[in-house]
């Protein structure tokens, strides 16, 4: 099995997606608040992983603003959830060694006093093992 | 009314107002909330990944302590509402899940979802009911034009929250109606803020805010209320409608009377 093909398995297994059930009707995509910011569109996503070029997806932009709000999960007339197929694609790069999107040093630089601890716990669980 | 009580990470540092109004009007409301000994912060967001077990945990045993004592779980923060109820849907539900988070637990009696998670809102709602509620408010907050700021983890996905419509909420809204207040329905009360997106990309969450503060400032909304201490924050950060953002629990602690006895503890 070539790697993008382990990869892809891998993708559908942790996210429990069947992105064969997609019909494409894009409402993901319109409904995705981060939508203007992804380079690879959240109706696309399921294209990528269809057809094992999961190369591009892991190095896509989309990769780290997808907002895991839920609109494309719920408002998806085929229950395909593609938020939770990028969140797959984003634990297999983070899950390797040094993979990490967000790191402790930064950390300093991009607090203000206002901050909730909430948010520097979600970020930490999304973006780094 | 006793309640086994989870109030999350937030609740003891940034969002103590949350909190103390909470506690507060629950005491004016007769409802015991007793705080689960020994909670371990739920992690903010649910893991997503459906191997994820060690992340899990720190809800399980939550949610196993208050199946011990026999009582529901009460939430407060958004965030920790959506993940734990969500680890007990998988504890109730997943097999797997199930087997392996029990395996590390090691309790003398498995957890399998057993015990009922319950957010303020709803104890509001469905065990106090609305109508009482609005019977034991002292101050109504007459005239007083609020918007409902639901976001994303209250709502989404709504089969396994069961909060409400998630298109057409309105449990939020006839709070506001019980205190006293008028709601004001504008669209964009439950689209997200931006999340966790504002720690690195503080422009993407600031541009979602934008748009939520001028939907509700534009349907008349002079104030908003939320649940949550990130939708707060990320809104507190728009730069452009500058409408205040208050916990609902600061809401029901004023029309209850209780305000102003425990104003000192939030500053504390």
């Amino acid at each position: 099995m070539s790697s993008q093909k382990k990869q892809a398995e891998l993708i559908k297994e942790i996210s429990g997606v069947n992105p064969l059930k997609c019909m494409k009707c894009g409402k993901c995509s319109a409904t995705c608040p981060s939508y203007n910011e992804m380079d690879i569109k959240p109706h696309q996503f399921v294209s990528y992983v269809i057809n094992e070029d999961i190369e591009s997806l892991v190095n896509s932009k989309s990769l780290w603003k997808c907002l895991s709000c839920f609109a494309c999960v719920e408002r998806c007339p085929r229950d395909v959830k593609p938020g939770k197929l990028i969140d797959a694609a984003r634990q297999v790069v983070v899950r390797q060694k040094d993979q990490n999107y967000l790191l402790a040093d930064e950390i300093p630089e991009l607090i203000d006093p206002d901050l909730p601890q909430q948010l520097l716990v979600s970020a930490f669980r999304r973006y780094r093992r | 009314m006793k309640y086994s009580y989870y109030p999350g990470c937030t609740l003891r540092t940034k969002a103590k107002d949350l909190d103390v109004y909470a506690r507060a009007s629950a005491a004016a409301l007769g409802i015991e909330l007793i705080e689960v000994e020994d909670w371990q912060c739920c992690g903010g967001v649910y893991p997503l990944g459906s191997d994820e077990i060690a992340t899990k945990l720190s809800s399980v045993r939550a949610l196993n302590a208050a199946k011990e004592k026999g009582q529901d779980l009460v939430t407060m923060c958004s965030a920790c509402h959506h993940v734990i109820k969500r680890v007990n849907d998988d504890m109730k539900n997943v097999e797997d899940i199930r087997t392996r988070a029990n395996n590390y637990m090691e309790l003398e009696e498995p957890y399998a979802g057993e015990t009922e998670v319950l957010h303020f809102l709803e104890v509001l709602r469905d065990r106090v009911g609305f109508d009482e509620l609005k019977k034991r408010v002292k101050n109504p907050l007459k005239g007083k034009k609020i918007g409902a700021y639901y976001g994303c983890l209250l709502l989404r996905p709504s089969k396994l929250l069961s909060f409400d419509d998630p298109e057409n909420p309105k449990i939020i809204e006839d709070f506001i109606r019980a205190i006293g207040a008028e709601p004001v329905i504008y669209p964009y009360r439950n689209e997200c803020c931006g999340g966790y997106i504002s720690l690195k990309e503080k422009d993407m969450s600031k541009n979602m805010c934008e748009k939520i503060m001028a939907s509700a400032e534009g349907f008349g909304a002079e104030m908003l209320t939320t649940a949550c201490p990130l939708c707060l924050y990320n809104l507190n950060k728009s730069t452009g409608a500058k409408l205040p953002v208050v916990y609902f629990t600061e809401l029901l602690a004023e029309a209850l009377g209780v305000k102003d006895e425990v104003k000192e503890e939030v500053q504390k």
